[in-house]
């Protein structure tokens, strides 16, 4: 029965496979799920979801799947209709039970219940009417009038787990954008590159032995100081215009480098279209440091990541700034302002998120004569990351002449 | 038909308290003999559910504490060369038994312990990306082979393994889908109040009300940076009542307040939405 709703699952994008189904499977044979829906809800939420940005697709699968299931609720109790009939027989009820008991014939009960399960739409506790827990309603678990059908408790409280996958409490945590972090993270993971500093605190086995050696076997320990990152990073971002679809993108790539564990070092500023003298703090472009500044303060062995699709007006990579990014006429061109850092930088590249094919003309020509420019996807990010590792950028330097 | 002993069901204990999914989880870990995957705010007492597991079912916890460094190979064994050559100069003991210096890790104490034990493998997040892979088999078949010796560590019986996270990193997919998964909500108002009344017994009843009429405000509060979670509530009440503080008013400087918020710039916010802008340093 519950094959059709891993598909259901795999349609709205939780990745169920055949290992899941067998836990299940095995979960359910041992019989964790209390033969009820609402069990079988935890049991199916605990196995088949891998992450809280999937409990809300789970919930409104289990909605959509087993909203129909409220029939198959009814057959569940099939069971409790009979024993209702059962009950007339038996002896140990107080004849004013058995009187109640006739009171309601058992068709007429299945009939109201199957109407009022169609009309519940959600939990109820307490009340007269609706199916639930605690009321005086015929239906129901907990109630008042024993004689009605129970509908719950250990047997399958069905109005629950539908009530609960239809509150959607997880709907917050949803995350779309966790599909490709990861890889994302295993791509600048390449960009790391250790360096022995600091004190000598790790035993260097091989020096160890053959200073040992040496030293006739007398014991000779030596010591080296434990890898440390030495990466550092300058990543700048374009914001704006025609920035604006790939913003998820970019924040995507964003979040990863700063959650990255292997950077000694990581700066992250903004810009809008072409650098003007500013790289700005934040997206609003507020704070920020000039171009001079940010050359005097960093070193040449820093990797510079430039992040932006490079399309603008023309003229705006001609624009006189000064390191303030005010106009002026005896400024610096915005196009010089990315030769400057294109120059100071060995190492650099520029991530567009426009595909490659666009690149031939316009001002993306002109700014991928500066910087060598990588498109902005896992595969895309992994040669660049090669190209930051593997040494000179004589692209960027030769532009500049 | 041969049915297995029914396993053991987990309950929660006097003190920890759970609700239907958390234990649906448990169970299911339990019966699959699968890891748990525990995930959750800060402070929604992640990793204090193995040690109730461990309690509830009566077994021996043994804690890996992951940190940064850590490496998968930690978790099983470690082989102590530095103690090998030093025996090696000064003579003591047999130092071509190579298994004198194996050391197992709790990986490796767990699949090696005589009887069944609960695992804890607390933020497995904060190791390195490629930790949980590296884990992955081990944690599959429950044995690995130490090749210094040669010799296969097995369990013998399978531990429960409750792994946690604070979702620093992602965990690739092959790690998640060998795990139980459950995500701790925070509790709501009707749980805190027992878990509070479970920590604090007896705490006067005006008083819980109103610490946590001031805790879901404060929760609420979308300019918190960190938004105060079910520890901090617990230790804020044992201050107050330490200090014999009776009640409590959201508009006042609220006492204390440095056991709740942890960052300054939310002290600060706090001090602005609450005190009328006057500030107050705890």
């Amino acid at each position: 029965m519950f094959l059709p709703f891993f598909y259901e699952l795999r349609r709205r994008g939780v990745k169920v496979g055949a290992q899941e189904a067998l836990a299940l499977a095995g979960a359910l044979k041992a019989g964790l799920h209390d033969s009820s829906l609402d069990g079988f809800y935890h049991v199916a939420r605990a196995l088949l979801v891998h992450s809280e940005t999937q409990l809300d697709v789970f919930d409104q699968a289990f909605l959509a799947h087993f909203q129909g299931v409220e029939s198959a609720g009814i057959e569940l109790t099939q069971e409790l209709l009979s024993w209702l009939e059962e009950a007339r027989e038996r002896t140990d009820l107080t004849p004013e039970e058995v009187a109640m008991l006739e009171q309601w014939d058992p068709e007429e009960l299945r009939r109201q219940l199957e109407q009022r399960l169609r009309e519940q739409t959600e939990r109820h506790d307490g009340g007269t009417r609706w199916v639930g827990t605690g009321g005086a309603s015929p239906f129901g678990n907990n109630g008042l009038p024993r004689q009605g059908v129970r509908v719950g408790g250990r047997g399958g409280r069905q109005g629950q787990a539908l009530w609960q996958a239809g509150a959607r409490q997880y709907a917050g945590y949803r995350d779309d954008l966790v599909l490709d972090t990861r890889q994302l993270a295993v791509a600048l993971r390449k960009l790391r590159a250790f360096a022995r500093e600091g004190v000598a605190e790790e035993l260097d086995i091989d020096e160890t032995i053959s200073a040992t050696a040496k030293n006739a076997g007398e014991l000779e320990v030596v010591t080296r100081a434990p890898r440390r990152p030495n990466t550092r990073v300058v990543l700048c971002m374009d914001v704006g215009g025609s920035m604006d679809p790939y913003a998820h993108l970019v924040s995507r790539l964003f979040s990863v480098a700063s959650q990255a564990t292997h950077f000694k070092e990581l700066r992250t500023y903004y810009f809008h279209n072409c650098v003007y003298g500013k790289l700005y703090a934040t997206p609003q472009l507020t704070g920020g440091i000039t171009v001079p500044e940010l050359v005097a303060q960093v070193g040449r062995h820093h990797k510079l990541v430039m992040v932006g699709d490079a399309s603008m007006a023309p003229y705006e990579l001609g624009i006189r700034t000064d390191a303030n990014g005010q106009y002026r006429a005896e400024g610096i061109e915005g196009l010089a302002w990315l030769m400057q850092l294109a120059q100071h930088f060995e190492r650099n590249v520029w991530l567009n998120p426009e595909p490659p094919a666009s690149w031939r003309a316009g001002t993306m020509a002109m700014i991928g004569r500066v910087f060598p420019m990588f498109a902005l996807t896992v595969e895309g990010l992994g040669e660049a990351v090669n190209h930051l590792t593997r040494g000179r950028t004589p692209r960027g330097a030769s532009a500049r002449r | 038909m041969t049915q297995a002993p029914a396993p053991i069901r987990f309950k929660g204990t006097d003190t920890y308290l759970t609700n239907e999914s958390l234990q649906a989880a448990v169970n299911c870990a339990l019966t699959l003999q699968r890891p748990l995957l525990v995930k959750g705010e800060p402070g929604t007492g992640k990793t204090l559910l193995a040690e109730a597991i461990a309690e509830s079912l009566g077994h021996r916890l043994l804690t890996w504490h992951v940190k940064s460094t850590t490496r998968a190979q930690d978790g099983l064994y470690v082989y102590d060369t530095v103690q090998r050559l030093y025996d090696s100069r000064f003579g003591d003991g047999d130092v071509r038994d190579i298994r004198r210096y194996i050391r197992m890790g709790p990986l490796g104490e767990a699949f090696s312990s005589p009887e069944r034990v609960v695992l804890l493998i607390d933020e497995v997040d904060k190791a390195d990306l490629e930790f949980p892979n590296d884990l992955l088999h081990e944690l599959d078949r429950m044995r690995f082979r130490v090749s210094e010796t040669n010799d296969d560590v097995a369990a013998k019986h399978r531990p429960v393994v409750v792994i946690t996270s604070n979702n620093e990193k992602e965990l690739p997919d092959a790690f998640l889908r060998r795990c139980v998964f459950h995500f701790i909500d925070f509790p709501d108002t009707e749980l805190m109040k027992r878990i509070v009344g479970v920590h604090h017994p007896g705490l006067d009843e005006s008083l819980s009300e109103q610490a946590l009429k001031v805790f879901y405000e404060l929760r609420t509060l979308t300019r918190l940076r960190k938004r105060p979670s079910t520890s901090e509530l617990i230790d804020w009440i044992a201050v107050l009542k330490a200090n014999g503080v009776s009640s409590l008013k959201l508009d006042e400087g609220l006492p204390f307040m440095g056991a709740l918020l942890k960052k300054e710039q939310d002290l600060v916010a706090v001090a602005e939405a609450f005190g009328r802008g006057r500030r107050t340093r705890a």
